[in-house]
């Protein structure tokens, strides 16, 4: 399990996940660089996510859908605030509209990623992303998304990725 | 699914009330023992005004609950409600456990090509 570490702060609406690869950091910062490779583990296996565009600078947007297997899908957007290569990423990601237009209605999601080589192996590369909400409804919102779509991946054929 | 919005404002009572280090620590402290509000007040150095301010909000958020014991207010520490504020950080916990699970087979297979890999929309 690449999992290490998981760090959940109700008071502060954050939650930490850390992570470690065996791999170069330079190929950790590719899947999240690269649309290609990045639409292959965002969205759960029974909702895959498409990268329509991916504006890989500071201020640039990404716009995404996640396609369920009913034919549903469902949009989202990032902004990216800061761009670090091969070290830091953070972005605020949101939900589209069916037109792929950001949806003031719903809540958005405060990204940041750090990816470091672990010192005591040359090979090990640690990835941290913490998540911030804004507010509880927010929390709620997100959290009933993330449901569906979890139930979904619970009963469909888990197969082994693409 | 629907979102209660009675619930959203009480999810939203209970995160406000956390989110202050004295508040905190009332509500450790009632869970583990009975305090009176003026024992509460004696454990910091605000006054006693500003506690019986804390306990009422928490009361609000249903952390605690207070029950009088003679001439004094008990308060006790509801562990339900606290339980409840990790409910839904648990959920995105899940969330992202799968996602990284992807990311490192995605990792280990970077040259695996899918059927429609690199087909723009």
């Amino acid at each position: 399990m690449p999992v290490t570490n998981i760090e959940k702060s109700p008071e502060n609406l954050t939650m930490v996940v850390t992570s470690e690869f065996e791999a170069e950091p330079g190929r950790v910062w590719q899947m999240w660089a690269d649309p290609r490779l990045l639409e292959r583990w965002w969205g759960p296996p029974t909702w895959p996510a498409t990268f329509v565009d991916h504006e890989f600078t500071v201020g640039g947007r990404a716009s995404y859908f996640m396609t369920g297997p009913d034919g549903d899908k469902a949009r989202g957007w990032w902004r990216f605030e800061a761009i670090e290569p091969t070290h830091r990423i953070e972005f605020a990601d949101g939900f589209a509209d069916q037109d792929g237009e950001p949806d003031d209605g719903m809540p958005t999601m405060a990204v940041r990623v750090s990816i470091g080589q672990d010192g005591a192996s040359g090979s090990t590369t640690r990835m941290a992303i913490e998540s911030r909400f804004d507010s509880i409804e927010d929390m709620e919102k997100l959290a009933e998304m993330g449901m569906e779509e979890g139930i979904t991946l619970a009963i469909g054929q888990i197969d082994d990725l693409l | 699914m629907v979102v209660d919005s009675a619930d959203e404002k009480q999810a939203d009572r209970l995160f406000r009330a956390l989110a202050n280090p004295t508040r905190r620590d009332i509500v450790k402290r009632s869970m583990r023992d009975d305090y009176s509000v003026s024992a509460l007040a004696r454990c910091y150095t605000t006054s006693f005004a500003a506690v019986q301010k804390h306990v009422a909000l928490l009361e609000a958020a249903r952390l605690v609950s207070k029950r009088p014991r003679g001439r004094e207010q008990i308060v006790r520490g509801n562990t339900e409600a606290i339980e409840t504020a990790r409910r839904l950080l648990d959920q995105f916990e899940e969330v992202w456990r799968e996602r990284i699970d992807l990311f490192d087979k995605v990792l280990n297979q970077p040259e695996k090509e899918g059927p429609d890999a690199g087909d723009q929309h």
